[in-house]
């Protein structure tokens, strides 16, 4: 029974993984951009969201309608006004600026809320559970946020394959100077895209904030977990991005039942043999 | 300005870095009129055609449409516009199906006659095939995709470049029998080919491209073999 529990924890986890998973993997798939400063927004996103309940006193899933928009819109002009102007041929460049804004974030977050380590208050919601059989009791919160992730996930999976919005993505992927030729923008539909991965990244800084203490410098290895998540999934398919999310997240959390320093050990091994195993991920997309 | 052309394409020059591909290369198309650009490999046809599609940098006043100068306009703007480029080579979308092709084609909602029923009474073969995924189909049909996915924005002058490029005898003369038909709904047509007869054949216009200029120009029908095969070869 204690290892049905270490295991339904981490595939709850698994849930939030495959949230920071998704965001990543969605801009690598529109526009060949590897976001290094992806952690590091979904720490941005848990300070907004802590600022948002703690001056207007929102409960931290309301704050959601107040960051999730304002992320988007942070992503749209980013994309706009800075990472547009390093995309080519050159996967160099995307990859140094993203770097600098990991830096930069990272900084500007020390400087503002200090090293401490925060959490958001989600009151009784945090330790609310679900007794489901003898011994085995399910938390409301990683339930929540698992359910999120499926949404989320189930989400784009609709956007990009049943909308005239993700037909613009999939075609602008596929040949950006023959989608300007349908009357697409790349900067705009680039910019686009951004603005969805970092809502979606809103939607994991928060659910991360109210479950974990952060701090600023919690990202990179939030990066590390989502990059992880993505590639043994599989690039380019969502729902093997989620299973990514929940081999990491089991892996976790029985490494940790075994010793808890072998918490991120197990993780990073259990990618390790995806790798070794199936280097293209447990589902890759099939190409037509 | 009824007597104007549709396009005027005047004194164009364009790079590739510091390598110049055309050089000061005027044209023009009529309402309606099919025009042929012919001309041997590296002659600079496609050049001119994506100069005209806003795919490269020309002088504003270098391409008028519709009296308007549209050379400085980038590509998804000349679209709007009503100028569709049918790529070399198709260029479809491989992650799409065929259907959603020809959707993202007219996805900037210009009115005019076609539609997606339309483009499948043109080509039957694709009304069948439609949920295919565009990679799964003949070169022929992936060539007809092709045309209906530049139908779909419902241009006033359509390029399209090589369309018989690699397809059968039998595949190049069932295509170009459509051509007709399209002209017919008004919507002018720019015709890049390496296949001298049939261009000629289908055009009203020919200009003959030769190393970046324009080497010969007139009526399709007065275009003697002679007169053709000096500028093309250059002899």
């Amino acid at each position: 029974m204690e290892w049905t529990n270490t295991i339904v924890q981490g595939v709850l986890t698994g849930g939030l993984y495959a949230m920071f998973a998704a965001g990543l993997s969605l801009i690598f798939g529109v526009m060949r951009l590897v976001n290094i400063a992806h952690g590091d927004f979904i720490v941005l996103a848990a300070y907004l969201a802590l600022v948002v309940t703690e001056t207007l006193g929102l409960d931290p899933l309301v704050s959601l309608l107040v960051v999730v928009p304002l992320m988007a819109a942070i992503g749209y002009a980013l994309q706009r006004g800075l990472l547009n102007r390093t995309l080519g041929d050159d996967l160099l460049p995307p990859l140094l600026v993203t770097f600098g804004l990991s830096v930069i974030i990272q900084n500007g977050l020390l400087e503002l809320f200090t090293a401490d380590s925060r959490r958001l208050q989600a009151g009784a919601l945090e330790v609310a559970s679900w007794q489901v059989g003898q011994g085995l009791s399910i938390g409301v919160l990683p339930l929540l946020q698992f359910a999120a992730a499926v949404v989320v996930i189930g989400g784009l999976q609709a956007l990009f394959y049943r909308t005239a919005f993700g037909r613009a993505f999939r075609a602008t992927s596929d040949d950006p100077s023959v989608a300007q030729l349908m009357g697409l923008d790349n900067r705009h539909v680039f910019a686009l895209a951004m603005a969805l991965s970092l809502a979606v990244v809103a939607i994991a800084g928060v659910l991360l904030a109210v479950r974990a203490n952060f701090d600023p410098s919690i990202g990179p290895a939030r990066l590390i977990f989502g990059f992880e998540a993505v590639i043994i999934g599989g690039l380019g398919n969502l729902w093997g991005t989620l299973a990514g999310g929940i081999v990491l997240g089991v892996a976790q959390a029985i490494g940790a039942k075994l010793d808890p320093g072998w918490q991120l050990l197990a993780g990073h091994l259990a990618f390790l043999l995806v790798l070794a195993v199936k280097p293209e991920g447990l589902f890759p997309r099939i190409r037509g | 300005m009824p007597d104007s052309p549709l396009l005027d394409v005047r004194a164009l020059t364009a790079f590739y870095g510091d390598f110049q591909a055309l050089f000061g290369v005027s044209m023009s198309v009529a309402r309606g009129q099919v025009v042929a650009i012919i001309g041997a490999n590296g002659a600079g046809k496609s050049t001119l055609l994506k100069s005209i599609a806003g795919l490269m940098p020309a002088r504003r006043d270098a391409i008028l449409f519709g009296g308007e100068p549209i050379g400085d306009l980038p590509a998804y703007k000349v679209v709007a516009r009503g100028i569709a480029l049918v790529p070399e080579g198709r260029r479809l979308f491989q992650s799409l199906s065929v259907e959603e092709n020809l959707l993202i084609g007219g996805q900037l909602g210009r009115p005019g006659p076609w539609s997606l029923d339309r483009v499948y009474a043109l080509f039957p073969a694709l009304a069948e095939r439609r949920h295919f995924a565009s990679t799964a189909l003949s070169g022929g049909e992936q060539q007809m995709v092709a045309l209906g996915r530049g139908l779909m924005s419902n241009p006033k002058l359509m390029l399209c470049d090589e369309i018989s490029l690699g397809l059968a005898p039998i595949v190049i003369r069932d295509i170009y029998a459509r051509l007709p038909s399209i002209a017919a709904e008004g919507t002018s047509l720019v015709i890049v080919e390496q296949d001298i007869a049939q261009a000629l054949a289908a055009a009203a216009q020919v200009y003959c491209l030769q190393e970046g200029r324009v080497a010969f120009a007139g009526a399709a029908r007065t275009a003697t073999r002679e007169a053709v095969a000096a500028a093309y070869f250059g002899v």
